[in-house]
C-alpha cells in the first residue's frame, strides 16, 4: 500500500499554547524569554510582537527598544513537548499513528485514512481548520515520506498536497534548510553556493559523501523515501478500568463476590504486568433500575493481590445494595502508584513496619471500621504535651527528631480536668487535691516543670507540673496554670503514670 | 510408687496441654520478657510468647498501672524490629511515655475503638497477622468463647496478645494463659532524696496454666523489671 505522511507545523506552539491559558495575552505583543549568560533572550515570540519586529533569539532589552509595550513572560523547558503531546493525542481520531516531531511538529502516517474524509485536501482541511479554530497557527502538508511533508509544510509556497511520487521535483525547488539538516552542513552548502536541493540530487553520492558527511545523504534518502524513517508513536494513557457486563441481573453477594473477582484478576494481571500496585478503587454497580451504588476501597501501599483486594471488597459487599438487581461492573483504580517487588523470603524476617501482612491487616482494619481509627505517632519538636506528638502519615515515615526522655504520664486526658487544691506555701507542691468528690492525700511529689505556652501558637498561661503520688500509690500528673497568686490559683489533673 | 504417679500425671498434663494447641516453652530458652523472677512461675521457667495474657485492674485510674506493666513487657519483645498494635478506647494513651519504658513509640500502631465488639474483631485479626510481634486490647468484657477465638489465632502466628480488662464486676473464665492483676504500690525513698521513687506494682498472677499462681511487688528501675521484697516493704512501713 502507498503510504502517505502529513506533517503540521504549528508556527507559534507556545506562545499560542500560552495565549490559549491567559487570554488576557492576545491583544499584546509579547515573547517567552529564558536567561543566557547574563542576558535575557527571546526563546518564543508571538505573531503580533513579530510583526512589530521582536524575532526569536533576540534579546528583550533590544526588543524593547522596538516594542515598547513587549510583554515578556518566563519560558517554562519542556513546555513544548507537554504540548505537542497533547496535540498529538487529540490528533489521533484522524489517524492511529502519530509521532511528536520536536522542536514544533507533529508527523502523521495517514495511509489508508484520508478516504474518510472524501480526498486529502478534505482531510488537511478538516484537521488545519479545526487546529486554527482552536487557536493554533497551523500549517500541514501530505507527501509519501514524512521528511517532503516536513519541507513542504514548512517551506512550500504552493500546493501542501504533494501527488505520489512528486517528491522529487517539489523538493528540487525547495531551499536544503527543508532536509533537516545541521547548521554548520548548511553554512557549509551555502558557501558553495547550493541555494535549492535541485542540483544537490544532480550529484554523485560519493561526492556529497565526502564532502558533507553520511548525514546529508541520510536525510536525501529520507526526503525521497530510498530509505524508511522510523516514528514513534504517541500511546494514549490507558484508565485502570475493567468492564464487566452480565447476561442477567445480579442480586446475590455471591454473585457479586464473582463478579469482584473477575473483574479484579484482570486488573491486577495489568498491574502486575506494568510494576503498578493500587492504592484506590471505587466499584460502580449499575443497577436495573438505572441507579449507581458504589464501594470504595482503599490501601495503605500499593497492592496487586487478588486475594488481598478481594477481602477489602469483601468487607464492603454488604453495604452495595443490588435492589433488582446489578447489570453491569465497572470497577475502576483512582489511585495508582509504583511498585518495588520484594523477593519472597523462604525464612520468616521480621521487617518491622515494611511488612506486607501488616500494610494488609490495616487495610482490612480500615476498610472495616475506618481508616481515621488506624494511628501511628512521630514526636515532634514541641514541649506543650498536647502537641508534642503528630500523627503520622504513612507506615514508611520515619521520627524527624528524637522522643523526649522525660517522665510522661502514660494516660493522658484530651481536656486536663479542674482540681480543688491545698498547697501549705505558695509554689509548693500540692498537699492534697480533690477530684470527682474525692479527696487524695499526697504523699510524695516531684515539680515544679513548667511548660511555657507557645505564645507564636496560641495565648494563655504556662503551666507548672507536678508528678504526685498518694496515699493509695496511684501517680498523677497535676499542674497550676499561670502564677500563683492566691486567687486564681487554677488546677488541673492532666493524666495518670503507670 | 508416689513418684511414678506424679511423673505419670506430670506427663498428662503436658499431653493435655498439646493437645489444647498450647507448646510451653523449652526449659532454658532465653527469656524475652524480661520479668526475671518473676517467671519461674511460668512453665519450664520462661514466659509464654505466642499466648493470651490477661490484665485485670481494678478500676480506670489503676488501669494506667496495667498499661505500664505491658509497655514493660513489650520493650523486651519488641527489641528485634518487631511492630505492636495498640487497640484501645479513643486515644487516652500518650505515646511519648512509651519512651520512658523503652518502647519506640513510632513502633506502636494504635487503633481507637469505643465497642467491643470492634475492638476484639480487630484484636483476632491482628492476632493472625505474622507480621507482628504483640497486640494489646483495651476491652471491657471477654467471655470465654471470645477468648478461645483469640487463643487459637495465636497457635497460628505465634502473636503475643494482652487484653487489658478493668473495672469489671466478674471474672469469668476464660481460655487466655494466664490472668494477672496489677496494682500500684506507693513508690520506696531514694536514700532519703524527696520526690516520687521508682514506679511499683502489685503484680498478682491469678491463673496461669501449668504454671505456679503468684504475688510479687515488681519496680521498674534502669529499663527492666526489678522484684523487690516482701520484707523491705514491711519494714518501710514500720519505719514510716
Amino acid at each position: 500500500m502507498q503510504k502517505r505522511y502529513m506533517a503540521i507545523w504549528f508556527r507559534h506552539l507556545l506562545t499560542d499554547g500560552l495565549a490559549l491559558r491567559r487570554p488576557a495575552l492576545k491583544e499584546v505583543p509579547f515573547v517567552l524569554t529564558t536567561p543566557v549568560k547574563n542576558r535575557v533572550v527571546i526563546t518564543a515570540s508571538s505573531p503580533l510582537a513579530e510583526q512589530q519586529g521582536a524575532f526569536t533569539g533576540m534579546a528583550v532589552a533590544d526588543a524593547r527598544a522596538a516594542v515598547p509595550e513587549l510583554v515578556a513572560v518566563d519560558d517554562t523547558p519542556g513546555k513544548a513537548a507537554k504540548l505537542l503531546r497533547l496535540l498529538g493525542l487529540w490528533c489521533i481520531r484522524y489517524t492511529p499513528i502519530v509521532a511528536v516531531d520536536l522542536p514544533d511538529g507533529l508527523v502523521l502516517d495517514i495511509s489508508g485514512c484520508a478516504h474518510l474524509w472524501d480526498d486529502e485536501r478534505g482531510y488537511l482541511k478538516e484537521i488545519v481548520l479545526k487546529l486554527r479554530k482552536a487557536g493554533f497557527d497551523a500549517r500541514a502538508a501530505i507527501a509519501d515520506t514524512p521528511g517532503a511533508a516536513w519541507a513542504v509544510s514548512r517551506f512550500a509556497t504552493v500546493s501542501p498536497i504533494v501527488p505520489v511520487g512528486g517528491q522529487i521535483q517539489v523538493l528540487s525547488g525547495l531551499p536544503p534548510v527543508a532536509l533537516r539538516l545541521d547548521a554548520e552542513i548548511l553554512e557549509r552548502l551555502k558557501k558553495l553556493g547550493f541555494r535549492t536541493i535541485g542540483p544537490l540530487l544532480m550529484m554523485p553520492s560519493p561526492t556529497l559523501r565526502r564532502r558533507f558527511g553520511n548525514e546529508l545523504l541520510v536525510r536525501l534518502d529520507q526526503a525521497l523515501g530510498r530509505i524508511d524513517e522510523v516514528l514513534t508513536p504517541l500511546t494514549p494513557p490507558m484508565p485502570y478500568v475493567e468492564r464487566l457486563p452480565c447476561l442477567e441481573p445480579i442480586r446475590t453477594a455471591p454473585g457479586i463476590e464473582i463478579a469482584i473477582e473477575k473483574l479484579l484478576s484482570a486488573l491486577c494481571l495489568r498491574l502486575q504486568a506494568e510494576g503498578k500496585g493500587l492504592r484506590k478503587a471505587v466499584l460502580k454497580c449499575i443497577r436495573v433500575d438505572g441507579r449507581t451504588v458504589q464501594a470504595g476501597i482503599g490501601t495503605n501501599r500499593g497492592s496487586h493481590s487478588v486475594s488481598h483486594l478481594q477481602k477489602l471488597f469483601g468487607l464492603q459487599i454488604a453495604r452495595i445494595e443490588p435492589a433488582l438487581g446489578i447489570e453491569l461492573f465497572v470497577l475502576e483504580a483512582s489511585k495508582v502508584e509504583d511498585m518495588e517487588t520484594v523477593q519472597e523470603q523462604i525464612w520468616a524476617v521480621d521487617r518491622g513496619l515494611a511488612d506486607t501482612a501488616l500494610a494488609e491487616l490495616l487495610d482490612r482494619v480500615a476498610g472495616k471500621v475506618g481508616a481515621e481509627t488506624i494511628q501511628r505517632y512521630l514526636p515532634a519538636e514541641h514541649y506543650w504535651p498536647e502537641r508534642s506528638v503528630k500523627i503520622a502519615t504513612s507506615l514508611s515515615e520515619e521520627p524527624s527528631t528524637v522522643w523526649p526522655e522525660q517522665m510522661r504520664p502514660i494516660r493522658l486526658l484530651s481536656r486536663p480536668e479542674p482540681i480543688e487544691v491545698m498547697a501549705l506555701v505558695p509554689d509548693n507542691p500540692p498537699k492534697t487535691f480533690t477530684y470527682n468528690n474525692k479527696r487524695h492525700v499526697i504523699m510524695k511529689a516531684d515539680g515544679p516543670e513548667r511548660i511555657g505556652r507557645e505564645w507564636w501558637l496560641d495565648s494563655g498561661e504556662h503551666r507548672d507540673y507536678y508528678a504526685v503520688e498518694d496515699s493509695e500509690g496511684q501517680r498523677y500528673w497535676v499542674f497550676r496554670s499561670g502564677h500563683y497568686d492566691g486567687s486564681d490559683a487554677r488546677w488541673y489533673l492532666h493524666g495518670y503514670f503507670a | 510408687m508416689a513418684a511414678t504417679k506424679r511423673e505419670l500425671i506430670d506427663r498428662l498434663q503436658k499431653n493435655i496441654l498439646q493437645w489444647e494447641g498450647y507448646k510451653p516453652p523449652v526449659a532454658g530458652t532465653r527469656s524475652l520478657a524480661g520479668l526475671g523472677l518473676v517467671e519461674a512461675a511460668f512453665p519450664n521457667g520462661v514466659f509464654p510468647v505466642a499466648a493470651v495474657h490477661e490484665l485485670v485492674c481494678g478500676s480506670t485510674k489503676q488501669a494506667a498501672a496495667g498499661c505500664g506493666l505491658v509497655t514493660g513487657i513489650l520493650s523486651a519483645l519488641l527489641k528485634q524490629d518487631g511492630v505492636c498494635v495498640w487497640i484501645g478506647r479513643a486515644r487516652r494513651l500518650f505515646a511519648p511515655a512509651l519512651a520512658v519504658f523503652g518502647v519506640s513509640p513510632h513502633k506502636v500502631i494504635f487503633i481507637s475503638l469505643t465497642k467491643d465488639k470492634d475492638a476484639l474483631w480487630v484484636m483476632e485479626e491482628a492476632l493472625k497477622c505474622t507480621g507482628l510481634t504483640a497486640v494489646v486490647c483495651e476491652v471491657c468484657e471477654l467471655d470465654f468463647k471470645q477468648s478461645r477465638r483469640l487463643q487459637l489465632a495465636v497457635e497460628q502466628s505465634r502473636v503475643t496478645g494482652f487484653i487489658l480488662r478493668n473495672a469489671t464486676k466478674k471474672l469469668g473464665s476464660t481460655a487466655c494463659t494466664a490472668r494477672w492483676r496489677v496494682k500500684p504500690l506507693p513508690s520506696a525513698d531514694l536514700d532519703g532524696l524527696p520526690g516520687l521513687g521508682f514506679m511499683r506494682w502489685q503484680v498478682e498472677l491469678l491463673k496461669v496454666r501449668n504454671g505456679q499462681t503468684g504475688s510479687w511487688v515488681l519496680e521498674w528501675k534502669d529499663g527492666c523489671f526489678n522484684r523487690v521484697e516482701e520484707v523491705l516493704i514491711l519494714e518501710e512501713r514500720q519505719v514510716g
